[in-house]
């Protein structure tokens, strides 16, 4: 393997990182703040893909601007979450708010199973894809490698966009602040004053929002086809579980470590490449039952 | 009552068989269903939801295929007993790291360790056959041969008189001392330790043994197929065990059979009438049953039944 093929890897690994961090991101802040494993998740990840290319066709037909081109994939996800998080968050969730953690999973794995459905009576069975995008921002090179630059830019650039974008919201803001004090104690929260129910739809749509963003980015490298939802879900779970549940940064070291390591298998020993993030899933949770990052926490009796 | 169920509808079944041979071959498959939601079904009881049991219907099927094609004189019942073996033993392994894992990790280690077994069982071709599975021919059964009509009869038998058996030995587990601290883990783990129980071993036993219901559906439904692709370790096989350890509920053995009968009915239903949207209307169940009965069918039974003996008192 000469330093091209390394190369090669790590633009391969880091691209695909930031598409799973954004999903991720999505998936351990819901986890984080209501202790719910969504795995509608998946779902909200296909709905964003194909909102995306449905909508840059129009967009494309209609004006050469490349700008404009790119906010589609923002927007397209903004209204996927908006709808379908709503949707979900109101028409679900909240229907069993504090049963058992487990009914809450099936509960969203219906939901899962309903979208999936959906997706296929809107768009059918063929392949989608918005190829266009890709080729009008052209390609960089480092050394000697050519990439495309949506992939090894912008696509990074944007996971780290969300990242901070989160953060800030977070630790800076008061909506984000409140958001923080639910996950930390719903009931003192509420006795603060603060709007749990409020808070969790937020975090919901939230959480919604960037799990169709990594959707509506990944549109332009891949094509959507039915049962892409349900590999992602998967994939961001493994994140989500190595990192440990509500770990933001975490989240972001597990995808770039899984993303990497993957790429590497692709080219080292490609039969594989599907198993190596479970693999690496495993590994961690045998010795740190918890995941990588969680920090141990007083037991509230 | 729910034994008189479990009763009238293993009678109901072996009668629907003989009567219409059409029927014989859904029969099998949705017992087989039912035996494999039992087994997760069984950790259910003790809070745990497993997405990944469909790993030892894969190993339960493989097995009973690499043995038959090593061994091609073999009997049937040694398949099943070979692959109630293996899959028990894989079961006892990986139990082992699974009982440390409460809830959502158990879930997903579980998720984790099936798909990797069903990457691999995708991709060595040599070995497993790849995606296309496989092939094997139809073993003797009890030293018999037997035409295609008479070894689906027999092994609708077989399967039926599985099945009476381990709706049996797992009612006498949950109503074991092992079987009621099983369902204490659920209620109150801490409670259960300060009484001197390991829940981990507690936990290991009903491991071991939804492992081998599990298996030994996989090895079943290998037999009635002839074929066995990686396709029965896919997560969405482990989904539709969960779903119907959900609808039947874990408050009695017969429930994950009762939960099969109506996912069996829905799916055909929808196949007929409503072709594309079978998994729309599998997840507006789900949703109806969680929120109007969250025990299950056995739950909603239960409810009833202890209704009428009030009523009578």
């Amino acid at each position: 393997m000469n330093l091209d093929l390394v190369l090669l890897a790590v633009a391969d690994g880091v691209s695909y990182a930031g598409l799973l961090f954004m999903v991720s991101l999505g998936l351990t802040l819901i986890c984080g703040v209501m202790g719910i494993v969504n795995v509608a998740h998946g779902a909200l990840y296909a709905f964003g893909g194909y909102a995306a290319c449905t909508l840059s066709l129009q967009v494309m037909q209609n004006t050469p601007s490349t700008f404009l081109l790119l906010l589609v994939l923002p927007i397209a996800a903004l209204m996927v979450g908006l709808v379908l998080g709503t949707a979900i968050e109101a028409g679900l969730l909240r229907r069993i708010q504090g049963r058992d953690p487990v009914q809450q999973l099936l509960m969203t794995f219906a939901g899962f199973m309903v979208l999936e459905d959906v997706q296929r009576l809107i768009w059918g069975t063929q392949p989608y894809s918005a190829p266009d995008i890709i080729g009008r921002l052209g390609t960089v090179n480092f050394f000697n490698v050519t990439y495309t630059s949506y992939q090894l830019v912008l696509i990074p650039l944007m996971a780290l966009i969300s990242y901070a974008g989160l953060m800030f919201f977070l630790r800076f803001t008061s909506t984000g602040r409140q958001v923080v004090a639910v996950t930390h104690h719903r009931e003192m929260a509420t006795a603060l004053g603060i709007n749990a129910k409020r808070v969790g739809w937020l975090t919901f749509v939230l959480g919604a929002t960037l799990g169709a963003l990594g959707g509506a980015m990944a549109a332009p490298t891949t094509s959507m086809v039915p049962g892409a939802g349900a590999d992602m879900i998967v994939l961001s779970f493994a994140v989500v579980a190595t990192a440990g549940m509500g770990q933001i940064t975490g989240a972001l070291l597990a995808s770039l470590m899984i993303g990497l390591t993957r790429s590497a298998a692709v080219y080292l020993a490609p039969e594989w490449e599907v198993a190596v993030p479970y693999l690496i899933m495993a590994l961690v949770l045998l010795v740190r039952p918890d995941g990588l990052f969680t920090v141990a926490q007083a037991r509230r009796i | 009552m729910l034994n008189m169920i479990g009763f009238v509808g293993a009678i109901l079944c072996l009668l629907l068989g003989w009567q219409f041979p059409w029927s014989k071959t859904p029969l099998i498959m949705g017992l087989c269903y039912g035996l494999a939601s039992l087994g997760v079904s069984v950790m259910m009881r003790a809070g745990q939801v497993s997405f990944g049991h469909a790993l030892y219907a894969a190993i339960g099927a493989y097995t009973v295929a690499f043995v038959t094609r090593a061994y091609p004189a073999i009997d049937g019942i040694v398949l099943l007993s070979a692959a109630l073996l293996v899959s028990g033993l894989a079961g006892a392994v990986v139990g082992l790291f699974m009982v440390r894992y409460r809830g959502i990790f158990f879930g997903m280690l579980n998720l984790a360790l099936s798909m990797v077994v069903f990457a691999m069982l995708g991709k060595m071709y040599n070995w497993s056959g790849g995606t296309d599975g496989l092939r094997m021919e139809r073993p003797t059964l009890l030293g018999f041969t037997l035409e295609r009509a008479d070894f689906e009869s027999s092994l609708l038998i077989v399967v039926v008189m599985c099945v009476v058996g381990m709706v049996w030995l797992v009612q006498r587990y949950f109503k074991s001392a092992a079987g009621e601290a099983l369902a204490g883990i659920k209620t109150n783990e801490t409670r259960l330790e300060y009484l001197g129980l390991s829940a981990r071993l507690i936990l290991w036993q009903a491991y071991v043994l939804s492992a081998l219901l599990v298996g030994l559906s996989g090895a079943l439904f290998a037999m009635v197929q002839g074929l066995v692709t990686p396709d029965i370790g896919a997560w969405l096989h482990s989904g539709e065990y969960v779903f119907i350890a959900v609808l039947g509920g874990s408050g009695h053995a017969i429930g994950a059979f009762l939960g099969a009968a109506v996912f069996e009915t829905v799916k055909l239903f929808a196949a007929a009438y409503m072709t594309g949207i079978w998994q729309m209307l599998l997840g507006l169940t789900l949703i109806f049953v969680i929120i109007l009965a969250p025990d299950g069918i056995v739950g909603l039974m239960r409810r009833k039944s202890v209704h009428r003996h009030q009523e009578d008192a």
